[in-house]
């Protein structure tokens, strides 16, 4: 569903990402690895709009989205995560998972303020709905908490959440686990699963192998910006190249 | 042509003294991050003591330096309040460099007055002509002394090992803290560095346009728009910003409109900030995000 | 999120209570003061909602107000137009001039937008002074009565009640907009642009919009206190005025609709009390803000926040 056609994107005279390629087929969990500065989050934040690529297109379902802006990608049915927490600290839990039915919501200006029928209503059915995607995650007990008053992984769950709040197609997840524990690296792997188990498609960006390793359909292993490998997780885990790249830092046996 | 030549040197001569509140503006925000609202009053501070001082009966030499002194106690003061609050948000720091202005208008108004003051020339009330336009000994100072300081500031910055370390230390808070610099005295140092400069520029525009307790509002902000201009955190740019700012103010007032003179900075300031937001000399490096 | 507190509740509180003050009140003055805190009170709202919800700065809302109402006066005043009419254009005008600026300047961040905002105000503010044919200078210009279906506003308890039917109306609008979607999504701004992008949120298309709604509430306010005070002049549109309004609104608490509305009050009614210091006014005025800031940056309402903390705390403990 989603097709990158050689994205290049250059920083000074540094080829963060070149000439890559790839395609997400839909329903999968696809995952993008390799070493530190290989490119992976520069590769998310070309997708989403973040940066604009030098060269190279994105298409979803056959749509150019080449460097289409993150929000205007949300209405398209890409939503993304990010490596470091983006939470609204000064909102409440379920005010964060609410912000992902944004785009469904009525935000007239007149009618918000004369608290008109519309706007009751629809809070009323988003709160019903983002109580219920907590309570999947057994979050519901912190609904009323400012987030900011949570742990880091609590909020990592959160985002993940609000992003499948906007019902998206296509979830680009930018390390959702670094920095968990291995309990809480468990239950975001099966939030995840859960996810794909509802028809949307994962692209995952992540440094953990052993998730990687149990989770992904499909890997694209990436190395200085380039492509170095693909396949299944067991094509991969046996490419000669990847070991190379990988060799000494003991990644690939997974901790 | 002759006329131009008046415009320009004239334009030179008050650019440099935006030049000084500039650099004031850029030594505190390169030191700390934050926007000193109170800087042109650094500079009314600096002028009105020094005419006062002399009033008292003082030498015109003692009333500089007392003056000088005076001005930095207050930079310093301005630091220690910054440092009590609680809260470091940038609108917090705006407003709290913005109510230490008023403090200081409100003060010099009691301590002083409300009345316009000027002082006599330091050099002699004297001018000489080139290319038949009369130039003051007072404006030829003003050059010297601003484009002095300029020099100097950079070599102190550049060259000593205190600015060095001064730059390294606010480049960088933590790695400073861990090899035992002391962060507290160096910005406090760079409050006071700040006012000295400021009060110099009050001293040496006040035998030029007279100076009461108000004059401080428009300069600082003229001194900022100079600082942006140029580019915000480079002392080269506080420079060519005031400068440019100094000439088209005087160009407009000679050519356009003298009502309008006023607004030049603001209009300037505004191309600057939508067109190229970096300033002249400064350069916009790509944020990672 | 719906508040759990009744929105209804506190508005007929601030209704009662704006009905009793003028019984407390021993002359005219008493109303011109209250009058005026009303109108400031209503431009910092409108500021509030753009600084305190979306996280913007405006250093330049004085010289809105003060292009608004002059643009409401000259009309009305030196037109001849019917002033409801006249304050009905001048909205327009301002809001489409605020939303064509919006877009250049809200791309600037911090600093930079206080200065873009600051740089605009300023000029407004002089070609208010140097257009004297318009605007009678820095002399400023008589402005004619209020006059609405024939109903002509002149005592002050008729300026009294239109000013607290047009408080109690915005602050009940603007909690109403607040507590729906559209006020989540301008909280969600102020917190992390990057998370309101990542949902959907066209962050600067939303943060034009509230920065018209300020501009529009101004320009409201400005021109009936230009109405109400039969004067205006540029002083209204000076870089003080501005300055005095973000005070306001810091002082009251930023992101808090009745935060802006203690701040107003406080700063407005300050002033008044300190002219019996005299020469010591402008002293001390300064002296409150530094203080303010050292000690309660978060406003006055954080104090409340507190007080209700500790409540909450003592009746869980209990």
């Amino acid at each position: 569903m989603l097709q990158v056609s050689s994205v290049t994107k250059q920083f000074g005279g540094l080829k963060a990402v070149d000439e890559l390629s790839f395609n997400v087929k839909k329903g999968t969990i696809h995952s993008i690895i390799g070493p530190n500065g290989a490119g992976k989050t520069t590769l998310v934040n070309m997708i989403t709009g973040v940066y604009k690529v030098d060269s190279g297109t994105v298409f979803l379902d056959g749509g150019d989205i080449t460097n289409l802006a993150t929000n205007k990608l949300v209405h398209r049915g890409i939503c993304r995560t990010f490596q470091h927490l983006e939470i609204c600290g000064n909102l409440t839990v379920i005010e964060n998972v609410m912000l992902g039915f944004d785009k469904y919501m009525d935000k007239n200006i007149l009618r918000s303020c004369f608290r008109a029928k519309s706007i009751l209503e629809d809070e009323k059915r988003y709160l019903k709905r983002g109580m219920h995607l907590l309570d999947l995650i057994g979050l519901a007990d912190f609904a009323n908490k400012e987030a900011k008053n949570l742990s880091y992984g609590i909020l990592k769950k959160l985002e993940i959440i609000r992003a499948l709040a906007t019902t998206p197609e296509l979830m680009l997840l930018d390390e959702p686990v670094a920095g968990l524990n291995p309990k809480e690296t468990e239950e975001v792997s099966e939030l995840i699963q859960t996810v794909v188990a509802d028809e949307v498609t994962v692209l995952l960006v992540e440094h953990d192998m052993k998730m990687i390793m149990k989770i992904s359909d499909h890997i694209t292993v990436m190395n200085f910006g380039k492509k170095l490998a693909e396949g299944t997780p067991k094509d991969v885990v046996n490419n000669e190249e990847v070991i190379k790249a990988y060799l000494g830092s003991g990644a690939l046996s997974g901790r | 042509m002759i006329e131009l030549f008046g415009y320009l040197l004239s334009g030179v001569t008050v650019g440099f003294i935006y030049t000084l509140v500039g650099l004031g503006f850029t030594v505190i925000y390169n030191s700390s991050g934050i926007i000193n609202f109170s800087q042109g009053e650094f500079v009314m501070a600096g002028g009105m003591s020094t005419v006062f001082l002399i009033y008292a009966g003082l030498p015109l030499g003692v009333s500089f330096v007392l003056a000088i002194m005076i001005t930095s106690m207050i930079g310093i003061l301005l630091y220690k309040l910054i440092s009590f609050s609680r809260d470091s948000s940038q609108i917090s720091l705006i407003i709290l460099t913005l109510g230490f202005a008023i403090f200081l208008r409100g003060l010099a108004q009691i301590i002083f007055d409300k009345q316009l003051h000027t002082m006599p020339s330091f050099v002699g009330e004297g001018a000489f002509e080139i290319f038949e336009t009369t130039i003051s000994y007072q404006a030829v100072l003003i050059i010297i002394v601003a484009s002095t300081i300029v020099v100097s500031l950079y070599l102190f910055f550049q060259k000593t090992k205190t600015g060095q370390a001064m730059v390294a230390a606010s480049n960088n808070v933590d790695a400073a803290k861990l090899m035992g610099i002391n962060i507290k005295k160096i910005l406090m140092l760079n409050f006071a560095i700040s006012a000295v400069i400021a009060s110099i520029g009050g001293i040496l525009l006040t035998p030029i346009t007279s100076t009461n307790y108000e004059v401080g509002i428009m300069l600082g902000l003229k001194g900022f728009c100079a600082a942006i201009i140029g580019g915000l955190g480079t002392p080269f740019g506080a420079v060519a910003g005031g400068l440019v700012l100094g000439i088209l103010e005087s160009l407009v007032a000679g050519y356009v409109s003298s009502e309008y003179k006023d607004a030049v900075a603001f209009v300037v300031l505004l191309a600057i900030l939508f067109f190229m937001p970096g300033g002249i000399f400064g350069n916009l490096k790509s944020q990672r995000v | 999120m719906l508040k759990k507190y009744n929105i209804n509740a506190q508005i007929i509180f601030l209704t009662v209570v704006l009905m009793i003050i003028p019984f407390f009140f021993e002359n005219d003055f008493y109303y011109e003061i209250a009058i005026l805190s009303m109108l400031n009170a209503l431009i910092v709202i409108g500021l509030n909602l753009l600084m305190g919800y979306a996280g913007q700065v405006s250093l330049g809302h004085g010289a809105f107000a003060g292009l608004g109402a002059y643009i409401s006066v000259v009309l009305s005043t030196t037109y001849g137009l019917n002033p409801l009419l006249s304050i009905f254009i001048s909205v327009t005008i301002m809001a489409l001039l605020s939303f064509l600026i919006s877009k250049p300047i809200l791309k600037l961040k911090g600093h930079y937008l206080a200065m873009a905002t600051l740089g605009i105000g300023i000029i407004i503010s002089i070609v208010l002074e140097v257009e004297e044919e318009f605007t009678g200078g820095s002399d400023g210009m008589s402005v004619d009565s209020f006059v609405v279906f024939g109903y002509e506003f002149s005592d002050s308890t008729a300026w009294y009640v239109l000013c607290a039917v047009l408080l109690v109306f915005t602050i009940w609008a603007f909690e109403n907009l607040i507590n729906s979607p559209f006020g989540r999504l301008l909280r969600s701004i102020h917190d992390s642009e990057k998370a309101a992008n990542s949902v959907g949120i066209d962050v600067s298309y939303y943060k034009s919009i509230v920065f018209v709604i300020s501009v529009v509430i101004a320009t409201i306010a400005g021109s009936l206190y230009a109405f109400f005070s039969g004067f205006i002049s540029p002083q209204e549109a000076s870089f003080s005025h501005s300055i005095e309004l973000v005070v306001m609104v810091v002082l009251g608490g930023l992101g808090r609709v009745y935060g802006a509305l203690f701040g107003a009050v406080i700063l407005t009614v300050l002033p008044q009390l300190l002219t019996s210091f005299e020469d010591y006014e402008t002293l001390v005025f300064g002296c409150i803000i530094i203080a303010v800031m050292i000690f309660m940056p978060k406003g006055i309402a954080s104090l409340f926040d507190n007080i209700l903390k500790k409540k909450e705390q003592n009746s869980a403990s209990s």
